[in-house]
């Protein structure tokens, strides 16, 4: 047992965000879920926002998203995160509404109100996290499952000739005209997860200045999923998933 | 300030729905009851009260979107007719899970599937027991005029704020689309932003202010022995509910020997047949259930001790009748009439239904 460390005030660098709640996070060792919901925090926390934010948690692995972050919350029905959060954006049109789903939530049950928010120009941020898997309910096939792709549903891997094709919603929803900004970003390595939260600043001010829906895509790891170790998910990230999901801006108005 | 107006029971909602400082109506369109957003867009509150008013993508969104604004502790609602409310069931079992107030207007028509869109009153067992998945009521409200559909708006936000619960106004395609004079009310401002703060702040998603913690509006429960709990909690509620909200109207019931009970357009159809029959001098008397939840349940064994027999009408197979089979027992006979698919009986043959069933075989 390592004895306990105790860090002097002027060598502390780095800390847990005020905003992020004492509550054990349930999140598995090396998901992505966690460090995205530290820039989250972050980036209401240094813009100020802490008063004016609420946030919309969606059925899957981020559901209890409320119980990390000490903003106001609504947890919507699986798929329907984008309508809750039209619903509460159209009452507080000045405060700071944001999404928060996964690629089961937001594409496949949830593809309509997901198209219709983003084509109405909802001043809202949705933060998508597409770890390609449906991690809640124990790793089966999601629209954006690659192909050949092991999963519970498809043990043999994902056909297309069967299951259809990676659905990459980000460069769909690119087209619409209610949409200002579409970016896909990931926290697998620290240079990542400084551009991450930059372009999340960047999504939060567009919404605060009605400019449209911006959508900020999290290509991400769920290495008990992926049946995978933490470090070999990350690897497998870069070599399989980033050529299906290019990261990087795909709009900015 | 009291205005008289001749209006249709769709249009009145709109109008009851601004007057009644309402923030927020989200809907998609469907038959018979189209008008309500389509006045609503004509009136265009925004611009006067701010009311929001929104037309989604489906039912789903709409009652999502409800789900999400009623959370901000707002007077908000949402209208459909059959198909579509079918379609809500989800939602409206999530905000009954997560105690938030809402209005649901059905203006039934005839199913099941895609149906007609003639009238019928046919998502009875729907409004009062199979409102979606879960232990969960709705207080369910069932008008009979034009009148009323204005009067069970303001009613229905008040009951839904009072108990933190959807309340369904159960009407049909007759009420939606006939036209009658209607005494409209004053307008009631909508609540402002600091009244909301003030009387729904320990709940509403208002955004944190005042150093209190974030509000997490949500009905998940992962333990199941607390989960039990938060069902103990709504089942006190609506015990307090079947206590306090019990609403119906009684017409020749005191010296009556035969009862019909009918709800909405049917009770509309009744009172005429009662005073056929009472012409006849037959002794007929009319239970109307206004709340279908809390149902009116002691009033109607109350009456079986004096009855020979009773007769449900309803514009639908026979549902309401179980209920009424409940109150009564056994000791009398409890016999339905109705007609399906979107036909609406004339008084002359529910009086006829009545003899055949009723009066005739006690006699
Ligand atoms: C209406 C409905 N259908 C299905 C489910 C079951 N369910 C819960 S989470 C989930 C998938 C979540 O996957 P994803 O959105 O990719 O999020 P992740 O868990 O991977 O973060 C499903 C199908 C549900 N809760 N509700």
């Amino acid at each position: 047992m390592a004895a306990e460390v105790e860090i002097k005030e002027e060598n502390l660098v780095y800390g847990k965000n005020r905003l992020i709640k004492d509550n054990i996070m349930h999140y598995c060792p090396g998901c992505s879920h966690g460090t995205i919901h530290k820039l989250v925090a972050e980036v209401i926390d240094e813009m100020g926002l802490e008063g004016e934010c609420i946030g919309v948690s969606p059925v899957g692995c981020s559901v209890f998203a409320y119980n990390y972050i000490d903003i106001d919350w609504a947890e919507a029905a699986h798929g329907r995160a984008c309508a809750v959060a039209t619903g509460i954006k159209r009452m507080y049109p000045n405060k700071m509404v944001f999404t928060y789903q996964g690629d089961g939530d937001l594409a496949a049950i949830g593809t309509g109100e997901t198209i219709h928010a983003c084509n109405r120009g909802e001043n809202i941020v949705v933060i998508y996290v597409n770890n390609a898997i449906y991690g809640m309910t124990g790793g089966q096939m999601s629209p954006t499952t690659l192909v050949g792709m092991k999963t519970a549903t498809t043990p043999y891997g994902r056909d297309p000739r069967l299951h259809g094709y990676p659905y990459k919603v980000a460069d769909m929803v690119a087209h619409l005209e209610g949409v200002c900004y579409v970016t896909r970003q990931s926290v697998h390595t620290p240079a990542n997860v400084r551009k991450a939260k930059k372009a999340l600043r960047k999504a939060f001010e567009n919404a605060m200045a009605g400019k449209g829906l911006s959508l900020v895509e999290f290509v991400a790891t769920c290495n008990s999923g992926w049946k995978l170790s933490p470090v070999a998910a990350n690897q497998w990230l870069e070599e399989n998933m980033f050529p299906s999901y290019p990261l990087g801006d795909i709009k900015d108005i | 300030m009291k205005e008289v107006r001749l209006m249709k029971g769709n249009e009145v909602i709109a109008e009851a729905a601004v007057r009644a400082g309402c923030d927020g109506y989200f809907g998609y369109p469907i038959t018979p009851q189209t008008e309500v957003i389509e006045t609503l867009m004509e009136m265009k509150p925004w611009e006067t009260t701010g009311m929001v008013v929104l037309q989604a993508e489906s039912e789903i969104a709409s009652i999502n979107m409800v789900y999400g604004a009623a959370s901000c502790g707002k007077r908000v609602m949402t209208s459909s007719s059959s198909p579509g409310i079918s379609l809500m069931s989800e939602g409206l079992s999530y905000l009954a899970g997560a105690e938030l107030p809402c209005l649901v207007l059905n203006v039934q028509r005839g199913g099941p599937g895609l149906g007609t869109i003639q009238p019928s009153q046919s998502d009875y067992f729907l409004a009062t027991k199979a409102g979606g998945h879960g232990d969960f009521r709705m207080i369910v409200l069932a008008p009979n005029s034009v009148q009323e559909m204005y009067d069970f708006v303001s009613l229905g936000f008040e009951l839904a704020f009072k108990y933190r619960n959807p309340v369904m106004m159960l009407s049909d395609g007759v009420i939606g689309q006939m036209m009658e004079k209607v005494m409209l009310s004053a307008p009631v401002p909508r609540m402002t932003d600091e009244y909301i703060k003030e009387h729904y702040g320990d709940w509403a998603l208002t955004g944190k202010f005042g150093g209190r913690a974030g509000n997490i509006v949500t009905s998940l429960e992962l333990d199941p022995a607390i989960q039990e709990q938060v069902n103990e909690k709504l089942q006190a509620k609506y015990q307090k509910i079947t206590e306090q909200e019990v609403r119906y109207e009684e017409i020749l019931c005191d010296d009556a020997e035969y009862f019909m009970v009918a709800f909405g357009s049917a009770a509309r159809i009744c009172s005429k047949v009662i005073e056929m029959a009472r012409a006849d001098g037959y002794k007929v008397g009319l239970i109307r259930p206004v709340t279908l939840y809390p149902y009116p349940s002691k009033v109607i064994a109350q009456r079986a001790q004096q009855a020979k027999g009773f007769l449900t009408v309803e514009l639908n197979a026979g549902q309401m009748v179980e209920d009424v089979r409940l109150c009564v027992g056994n000791h009398i006979p409890v016999e339905y009439y109705g007609r399906m698919g979107g036909m609406v009986p004339t008084p002359g043959e529910v009086y006829e239904a009545l003899k055949d069933k009723i009066i005739n075989k006690l006699k």
